[in-house]
């Protein structure tokens, strides 16, 4: 067939529709910084009227695209500037009504979120920081679109262990918030380390304040593509071997991510940003990165080797998409959220995936303590304490951490709570309940690490 | 404006013909085809070009997938940066 191989060409279509190979997401990164107004009401509108003229275009663009190439894209996204720094300007505003023009936006271009109701609060609250994190449980509640994350500390800054304390609080209160309704709000709610600022994944994507007024990110997917070819293998192929072909297919996938993201920008009119070399998992059967790791030799997800498995995914998913994409950027690693994970839905099932075995493997992979349901009645202190750890972890390790969980409201360990869609649905995991009280009612801050001193 | 069609499923008789057929309505011109027979299943791939082609691309896919249940087979269509970007460095 010309130039390209007919298997490469078989290979192609057969992880496209049977491996569930796809696009992730084309997020579009819009700053709000000229929406800034001291008027809510005027702010508002701004906000409103930016998002719906740069963003106008986006949603027909990205599914002409994929029809006219083949090529399954996901979802559509937009990420803001983070909403407290317009609050700081506004003294008098609720910012819920921000949350609420943010999902006005959303819904009239029709992506399907929206991420930067947020702060970076790393070393401490500026104007408008605390007002917007007080106001979260309220905003997520009385939205649909709208997500949010809060930056609370870095490997340069230390930890802010204020915030610390604040966001268990505010975790707690969200998923109560919205109890009726599968406590999703704590769903679309993540507390990072190491933010980083062009990241086109929800919930935690925002528009940082070094990135241009617009520009197009697309992260990519397919873990089920990878365990597929790593399936082709024989069981007693050295690691180096597994290494290699995790290489090859991460290249394979990106570049179609690259494509796309020069397509779209492209048509837009607008930069390309960054291609986020993620392995996203879905809730479908085998597009799960724990069945990356029980193909690579695991009984079950969460046994020992796990960690070690997931260092060297995580680790030939970059070496391999390095390569194929211009600029690199967002998360890029490994994804290990439970409830969107077929496999580590079974892995916590059964037992053999624990918080603890999740907190080992985010020191190796690209995020952290992800769409984990945790009992109702953990303490906000309990779940403030386990933010102070993934923090740590990302703040020595100079990566980013993040957590996620939700508090299952009413619900004990064993119970599962279903959110429905790419969210999925989870076993309630039991978490310790040792009172870490003393040391989170402290407050101030962790001071930054020697590995922030490279100067 | 290069595509790849491809065909893949159990083999019976008349599916050439019957894709062909397809193009041929739509004015898609075959540059290339090759078959094989993978792992007991039948695949057919065709090299086309969709320059001339006379309806959309909603309602192009729309044929070919009509073309393709009434077959019993999975029919593709992809574009062939796809191929390009994925496979050659």
């Amino acid at each position: 067939m010309g130039i390209i191989n007919t298997s490469d060409i078989l290979e192609t279509i057969g992880m496209i529709t049977a491996e569930n190979l796809d696009v992730r997401t084309v997020t579009m990164g819009i700053s709000l910084l000229d929406c800034i107004d001291p008027d809510p009401k005027r702010a508002c509108e701004k906000i409103y009227n930016k998002i719906t003229t740069k963003a106008a275009r986006l949603v027909p663009v990205v599914e002409d695209i994929s029809r006219e190439y083949g090529i399954p894209i996901v979802n559509k996204r937009i990420s803001v500037t983070p909403i407290a720094m317009l609050l700081g300007a506004a003294p008098d505003a609720d910012p819920v009504d921000y949350a609420k023009a943010l999902d006005a936006a959303a819904k009239k271009v029709g992506v399907n979120f929206i991420g930067g109701f947020g702060a970076l609060v790393h070393k401490g609250f500026s104007n408008g920081d605390e007002r917007l994190i007080r106001a979260i449980p309220e905003a997520l509640a009385q939205t649909d679109l709208v997500c949010s994350s809060v930056n609370i500390g870095s490997t340069k800054s230390g930890l802010n262990m204020d915030a610390v304390r604040l966001m268990g609080q505010i975790v707690h209160d969200t998923a109560a918030r919205t109890a009726d309704n599968m406590c999703l709000g704590a769903a679309k709610l993540v507390v990072f380390c190491n933010a980083p600022e062009d990241n086109p994944f929800m919930a935690g994507a925002f528009h940082g304040v070094g990135e241009p007024d617009c520009e197009i990110h697309v992260g990519v997917s397919g873990p089920g593509a990878v365990r597929a070819a790593l399936a082709k293998l024989p069981k007693d192929a050295p690691l180096d071997e597994v290494a290699e072909l995790v290489k090859r297919t991460a290249f394979k996938i990106t570049r179609l991510g690259q494509l796309v993201a020069n397509l779209a920008s492209e048509r837009l009119g607008m930069p390309a940003g960054i291609i986020d070399l993620s392995l996203a998992p879905t809730p479908a059967i085998g597009d799960s990165v724990a069945n990356i790791l029980e193909e690579m030799g695991l009984e079950s997800c969460g046994c020992c080797g796990t960690t070690a498995c997931l260092a060297l995914l995580n680790d030939a998913v970059k070496k391999g998409g390095v390569m194929a994409s211009n600029h690199v950027g967002g998360l890029s690693g490994a994804f290990i959220p439970v409830s969107e994970d077929d496999g580590m839905i079974k892995a916590a099932t059964c037992g053999s995936l624990s918080i603890e075995k999740l907190e080992a493997m985010t020191a190796v992979c690209s995020v952290g303590i992800d769409m984990v349901v945790i009992p109702g009645d953990t303490t906000p202190e309990v779940i403030g304490a386990l933010i102070a750890d993934e923090a740590a972890i990302g703040m020595v390790n100079s990566k980013t951490t993040a957590v996620r969980v939700i508090p299952a409201i009413g619900h004990k360990a064993g119970d599962t709570l279903d959110f429905g869609g790419l969210l999925g649905y989870a076993p309630i995991m039991p978490i310790s309940t040792w009172k870490p009280d003393v040391f989170i009612h402290r407050g101030g801050r962790i001071p930054a690490p020697m590995q922030a001193l490279k100067n | 404006m290069k595509a790849v069609i491809t065909v893949v499923g159990r083999d019976t008789v008349g599916v050439v013909a019957k894709v062909s057929g397809v193009c041929s309505e739509l004015n898609i011109n075959i540059e290339d085809v090759t078959q094989s027979i993978m792992q007991e299943m039948f695949c057919m791939i065709m090299l086309v070009n969709l320059e001339k082609c006379n309806v959309s691309h909603d309602a192009m896919r729309a044929r070919f997938a009509k073309a393709g249940e009434e077959m019993g087979m999975q029919v593709n269509i992809t574009r062939q940066e796809v191929f390009d970007a994925m496979h050659r460095i």
